[in-house]
């Protein structure tokens, strides 16, 4: 991978939209809530070993925690009739429990139907309903939209209103194994696995993946997006399927993973974000939830399992980071990330992102004024984690070309073992992990925040996270001739590793160290209230609040830099 | 080399015929047939002709081979047992012809060193837990095979040999592994055990070696089985806290592998890392010790990997750093011991 981005439009791989994968999906909408209704109902009696005794419990439970959830949190999107549906799940089962005239296969098949009734409405209520009319529109508005307004911004005169000499491609940079990525997608399915820092990423890919020529992705996203309406628009449009996280419920969870399982079988790519939620601390991800991303490995060994072995069933995790210099929501992330991580009160979710205006705000801040996003495109790999080839062969560390299906082979068959297929969960994350931090573009900003603060744990070493972070920001200041000094060593550490291909670098890096740290400066966390980090008037480099530079530090955690100080 | 045996499709494979390698061919060969990887091709010939190892007799069954491919098509679990220090290149001379479906079981007890390209150990200025392998982390690093287990327990090849009762613990992550190890091996004087932590096994198997050493010096030294019983305690929490410090758990360490193995290894004239103490004991040093020994002892690499690493952690290790003195300084090993019964272990517990 380069450290130049990509700027020009793909044709489109499928120009038919009735070619889409997600188009076919759905279409047959309803045939395929149904299949995923009933395999999930399937796996939850595998799971009870078909004793009624643990179905009827896990099914009162179910119920109890649904009619809680009902009183304790009820959301604007929640369908009308979710208390009387469950009050009906409630009287059967009360009914069924008093029935005494019922056999046991009886009794078993009445609380099947119950269950049956539930991932029934599970799956339709988490199944997109994607609109291709929606996608078009949206698509026309982010990309004509937001080119306006970036040009509006950038060039200078009358002529401003009318100039195409920048696009969204200049301003949010593309770079890495696209071409791959592209042929692949025309073959087999493609899981794209990126970072999760914004609200504002699930836009900002699916922008991509139309700008690439790729046909709309399905990704899961979270409900309460839903509560407002201007990201339900986009949501729908972008083939966002439903993930409630208020029901924990085994029902619930395994539907929903059937679904994504389902819907991978079925040939649609997906977009899962592995950390599962927004990094709080800024960190890359270094921990994954490994639920939806069980359902990669599940749903390839299905597909060798039906006999697909060619390509056309071959299903490919791409790795995306993406890179910013200013995360809007900051502020409410790490707040987040302290109280979880020092127990000192319990913590409630805050959204900046809670209103449209808000956001429009932010959108027409965004593109008005400067600060570049990159997008990087890591290599593809099979749900083992090995390389693929541009045919999508995987291979070994060597070149020599492997077979994925032999991985589920077991005495010579492909065999179902779900404790086998865990690890290999655990080991595909571990994997993604790996390659987040390889793909991922150091920026200016990252590396004056890392420096920064760095300097200021090393002048405090006895005080723990905590109480350095209490420090008042007043008494903070770091000469600008030690923290230049700094920087550079930084600096040439993160070279070193570019050269080893552990990481890679924006382009802006390769300027005068002054230049760098004045970009960086400029750039870091440049929206908000309080900034991270700031030359006073005297020269030296000061804080205006600590938690950010914190926040906007962690990004190069996991790189061993830390050892420099 | 193909002999006509090669149609049976269910072959399990040997690689590495020392003592141990032998003793577990024999044993799979009561159920299956056996395919050996040797390296010398007298020993490959004696087998397949005469049907005996350096004079004693082994089952018919069992087939040798100097060719990896032919291993490897035509068997699905290998067990390695090649020692430590051939173990990296070993796993490169099998991984082209190795694929996902494989499975390895090693039982080999030792560390590997996994140094940046071009450096050696007296290059580095500290050694690192990514510079440890154990030999399920070399496999996994060499070779495409995902499905890995290990070999460990009071296993002495010995006895094994001469088939008396035994038990071992076969660990992996992955229970299929698990069970392939147990119904290849598990016969009525052989019980099979399993356990998912394979890291804490392995290491276990490799840490115990150091303590092996120490036993048969202050057995060498005449100095009596009170104070074999306190080094075997000592060893144990030392070994705990090394296990920990690269990531083994705790419950490993007081299993079959862990503390049935020190005791067993502690207490054996049979086992090489316990010679190797004993002679240091008798006078002897380390390169006249090593000059005269027919196979490795996984213990002398150990204790000098483990003690530049242990350096590093902040925690001590004295059983260790004293054997390194002894073994690579110029400590003598009775002011080794004295240092040893001064040292201040205060609690006796302090890990459960």
């Amino acid at each position: 991978m380069t450290d130049d981005y990509i700027k020009r439009k793909y044709e489109p791989i499928l120009p038919q939209k009735d070619e889409w994968p997600v188009m076919k999906l759905s279409k047959s909408r309803k045939e395929f809530v149904k299949t995923v209704a009933e395999a999930a109902k399937n796996r939850i009696l595998e799971f009870t070993g078909g004793k009624v005794e643990v179905l009827k419990e896990e099914l009162e439970t179910t119920h109890y925690r649904e009619k809680l959830r009902i009183k304790q949190n009820p959301w604007a999107v929640d369908p009308e009739d979710d208390y009387d549906f469950w009050n009906g799940v409630k009287s059967s089962l009360v009914q069924l429990s008093a029935d005494n005239t019922l056999n046991k296969t009886q009794r078993k098949k009445k609380y099947i139907d119950i269950l049956d009734e539930i991932t029934l409405r599970y799956a339709e209520e988490i199944a997109s309903t994607f609109k291709h009319t929606h996608y078009k529109v949206t698509r026309s508005i982010v990309t004509t939209g937001f080119a306006r307004l970036l040009n509006a911004a950038r060039v200078k005169g009358f002529k401003r209103l009318f100039s195409n000499q920048y696009t969204l491609q200049d301003k949010i940079q593309i770079i890495g194994e696209t071409k791959q990525l592209r042929d692949l997608a025309s073959k087999g399915t493609i899981i794209m696995v990126p970072t999760h820092f914004s609200n504002l990423d699930s836009i900002l890919i699916g922008w991509i993946i139309s700008v690439l020529g790729l046909p709309p992705f399905i990704y899961g996203a979270g409900l309460n997006l839903f509560n407002i309406e201007i990201f339900a628009y986009f949501m729908n449009a972008l083939g966002a399927y439903k993930v409630d996280r208020r029901k924990k419920n085994l029902v619930y969870i395994e539907t929903l993973k059937t679904y994504s399982s389902e819907a991978i079988q079925f040939g649609v790519h997906s977009l899962f974000f592995p950390g599962g939620t927004r990094s709080r601390s800024g960190k890359i991800e270094s921990k994954l939830k490994l639920g939806l991303l069980s359902t990669a490995i599940e749903a390839q060994r299905a597909n060798y399992q039906k006999g697909i072995n060619d390509i056309s069933g071959k299903i490919f995790i791409v790795p995306v980071t993406i890179n910013y210099h200013f995360v809007l929501e900051a502020p409410s992330l790490i707040k987040e990330h302290l109280s979880i991580t020092g127990q000192e009160r319990y913590y409630q979710e805050s959204d900046e992102f809670s209103t449209s205006l808000k956001i429009s705000k932010f959108l027409l801040k965004f593109f008005t004024k400067g600060s570049d996003i990159s997008v990087s495109v890591g290599k593809a790999m099979d749900v083992l984690g090995h390389y693929v080839d541009q045919d999508g062969n995987s291979m070994d560390k060597n070149g020599r070309t492997i077979d994925t299906r032999d991985y589920f082979i077991s005495n010579g068959n492909i065999t179902v073992d779900t404790q086998r297929e865990e690890e290999y969960t655990n080991r595909l994350g571990n994997r993604i992990v790996q390659e987040f931090h390889i793909i991922n573009r150091v920026f200016s900003s990252h590396l004056v925040a890392f420096t920064a603060f760095q300097m200021i744990k090393r002048e405090n070493k006895k005080m723990d996270l905590f109480n350095l972070l209490r420090l008042p920001e007043e008494e903070l200041s770091i000469s600008y001739a030690s923290f230049k000094a700094e920087c550079k060593r930084v600096l040439e550490r993160i070279f070193e590793l570019r050269d080893k291909g552990k990481v890679h670098i924006a382009p802006h890096l390769r300027r005068e160290i002054d230049q760098i740290i004045t970009h960086g400066l400029e750039n870091v966390g440049m929206y908000h209230a309080k900034r991270p980090l700031v030359k006073d008037k005297k020269g030296n480099i000061i804080t205006e609040d600590l938690n950010l530079l914190y926040y906007y530090h962690n990004r190069l955690d996991g790189y061993d830099l830390e050892k420099l100080f | 080399m193909i002999s006509k045996n090669s149609f049976k499709p269910k072959s399990v494979g040997v690689v590495g015929l020392g003592s141990f390698g032998a003793a577990i061919a024999s044993l799979l060969s009561e159920k299956n047939h056996v395919i050996a990887y040797a390296r010398r091709s007298e020993l490959v010939e004696e087998i397949n002709t005469k049907h005996s190892i350096d004079g004693s007799p082994i089952n018919h069954q069992i087939q040798a081979t100097q060719d990896p491919e032919f291993l490897c098509q035509s068997c699905e679990v290998i067990f390695f047992m090649v020692p430590s220090s051939a173990f990296m290149d070993v796993t490169r001379l099998f991984s082209p012809f190795l694929y996902p479906y494989h499975m390895i079981i090693h039982g080999t007890k030792g560390l590997c060193l996994n140094l940046p390209e071009g450096k050696s150990q007296s290059d580095m200025k500290e050694i690192r837990r990514e510079n440890i392998l154990t030999m399920s982390e070399v496999i996994l690093k060499e070779t495409v095979v995902i499905r890995v287990g290990c070999l460990a327990g009071p296993n002495l090849a010995k006895e094994l040999a001469v088939g008396l009762p035994a038990a071992t613990v076969v660990a992996s992550r992955f229970n299929e592994v698990i069970h392939q190890g147990q119904n290849l091996l598990r016969t009525e004087k052989f019980q099979v055990y399993g356990n998912s932590d394979i890291i804490g096994v392995e290491l276990s198997g490799v840490l115990k070696n150091i303590i092996a050493i120490a036993s048969g010096a202050l057995a060498g030294l005449g100095l009596g089985e009170n104070a074999k019983g306190l080094l075997i305690s000592r060893g144990m929490v030392e070994l705990i806290y090394m296990g920990n410090a690269l990531g083994g758990s705790l419950k490993s360490f007081i299993g079959l592998a862990g503390i049935g193995d020190l005791v067993t290894t502690c207490n054996s004239t049979l086992s090489r890392n316990y010679t190797v103490g004993y002679r240091l004991a008798k006078g002897e040093s380390l390169s006249e010790i090593q000059a005269t020994m027919e196979e490795v002892a996984e213990g002398i690499n150990t204790i000098r990997l483990m003690k530049n690493f242990m350096e590093n952690t902040g925690t001590r290790a004295p059983i260790t750093e004293n054997l390194y003195k002894v073994l690579f300084g110029d400590l003598k090993i009775e002011e080794a011991v004295q240092y040893l019964m001064k040292y201040p272990f205060n609690v006796d517990v302090d890990f459960l």
